[in-house]
């Protein structure tokens, strides 16, 4: 008689696999994660597993995009562009609202933001269309804007799309200036590789006198 | 043996997990190879910046057991700066890595004719010595060429009759005299199938002569006759200007 290998499928039925089932279709997570999860999630305090779920339903039914920016808010406009603090003359532009965050961070940036929702990428059939661009250009009309930061992601699809905004936005009087490439703070040069150290060496900056 | 070593040029990349990637190569011995790449999406990867596509790479693999894993890269030509300053390029460079890819289906079998005009049409594309959209147009005819699907513009493609013959039928594989000619195929000028046939042949000096109008007739073509016998449209060819 053969013998079939068991999976994690074979065993388990109902809630319990619909439960995992579930949980293997987020991103990041496989079969095994996806188990370990539901059998956290039967151990819990109901409690606590209602205030999951609460939470999750909660998000997915408030949570929208900003009119202005495309940046996740809860109202028509997110915080950050609702805020009369910040500086209205510079606009950075993201591919994420997960960029918003790690920029914001650095709390060195007091402009506004745009997300485009992604970067260019031909073979996955995401071209200029499929994002945010018209809306960044129809803000860029008022001339109120000085500066737009091109900050997409420094890999191929970030700089292909850094290089169609500023080509688009040569047509409007406005600074255009891109985010720096180099080495993180904290490494050792001999392991830079040479993309990356070329790129520093480009954007190297002026000191002293 | 379960450690190679091999030249490749990347084709894609697909996000894995939390900061993995796999990483889809056009090897030089292999063919078309698959390999995980840990860590890379970290702005402290030592290797991140060599696996972008279009990039040309030393790379050395230990193979796993369903996918091999990457262990270590260096540069040979890093083609992705150029290529991707220039919107242009970048469009035109997308839709030869993603016929390469369609062309080199199967995994692991040696494709090094391939392998040699897809590394010299980006390094032609990064030198900017033509137009994109020339050097795209070329690939495409050529890549189709070595597949099996070579485009005649001169003789018929039916009957052999010797031209210059002013018809162009894609499912029929090209040039078409008026006897052969079947409903609904192109009437291209006698300058366009010259422009054509000067693109499969690689004569940069007479495509470069040529006028605007017969290029984007040119291309027009060379696109479907390469979407007819891809079977499959190219995602990323509506995109080039």
């Amino acid at each position: 008689m053969s013998t079939k290998p068991t999976t994690i499928k074979d065993v388990y039925e109902g809630a319990v696999q619909d439960l995992i089932d579930e949980l293997g279709r987020l991103p990041g997570v496989g079969p095994k994660s996806a188990q370990r999860i539901a059998f956290h999630i039967l151990d819990a305090d109901p409690a606590d597993v209602q205030r999951l779920a609460t939470a999750l339903v909660e998000a997915k039914a408030r949570v929208r995009f900003c009119d202005v920016c495309g940046n996740v808010a809860q109202a028509e406009t997110c915080q950050i562009c609702a805020d009369p603090r910040r500086i209205d003359t510079v606009i950075c532009v993201v591919e994420e609202s997960k960029d918003v965050v790690a920029i914001e961070r650095t709390r060195e940036f007091r402009g506004k933001y745009h997300v485009l929702g992604g970067a260019i990428n031909p073979i996955d059939g995401i071209g200029p269309s499929d994002l945010r661009i018209r809306e960044l250009m129809a803000r860029l009309q008022d001339g109120v804007v000085q500066e737009v930061i091109l900050a997409t992601d420094p890999n191929v699809e970030g700089e292909a799309t850094a290089a169609y905004l500023a080509r688009m936005l040569t047509a409007i009087e406005v600074k255009i200036t891109r985010l720096a490439s180099g080495l993180p703070v904290g490494g050792d040069l001999e392991f830079a590789d040479e993309v990356t150290l070329g790129r520093a060496f480009e954007g190297r900056t002026l000191i002293g006198s | 043996m379960p450690v190679a070593r091999d030249e490749a040029i990347v084709l894609r990349t697909n996000k894995l997990g939390e900061a993995d990637r796999i990483v889809t190569m056009l090897t030089h011995r292999r063919g078309k190879t698959r390999a995980v790449a840990k860590g890379v999406r970290r702005t402290a990867s030592r290797y991140g910046a060599r696996l972008e596509p279009f990039m040309h790479i030393d790379v050395q693999t230990f193979q796993g057991r369903t996918l091999d894993t990457v262990t270590q890269v260096e540069t040979i030509d890093a083609l992705a700066r150029p290529i991707c300053d220039d919107y242009d390029l970048y469009t035109a460079g997308t839709t030869m890595l993603e016929t390469a890819s369609r062309i080199v289906a199967a995994e692991d079998e040696p494709a090094v004719q391939q392998y040699w005009l897809l590394l010299g049409g980006l390094k032609t594309l990064a030198g900017k010595a033509h137009t994109p959209r020339a050097v795209l147009d070329s690939y495409l005819l050529r890549s189709l060429a070595i597949a099996g699907y070579a485009p005649t513009f001169t003789e018929c493609a039916r009957c052999g009759a010797p031209g210059p013959h002013q018809a162009f039928s894609a499912p029929w594989g090209g040039a078409v005299c008026p006897q052969c000619r079947p409903p609904g195929a192109a009437a291209p000028s006698i300058e366009v199938m010259l422009l054509l046939a000067a693109l499969l042949t690689g004569d940069w000096a007479t495509v470069d002569q040529a006028i605007v109008r017969d290029q984007r007739e040119a291309s027009g073509l060379v696109a479907a006759f390469s979407q007819y016998h891809l079977e499959r449209s190219l995602r990323s060819l509506p995109m080039v200007e």
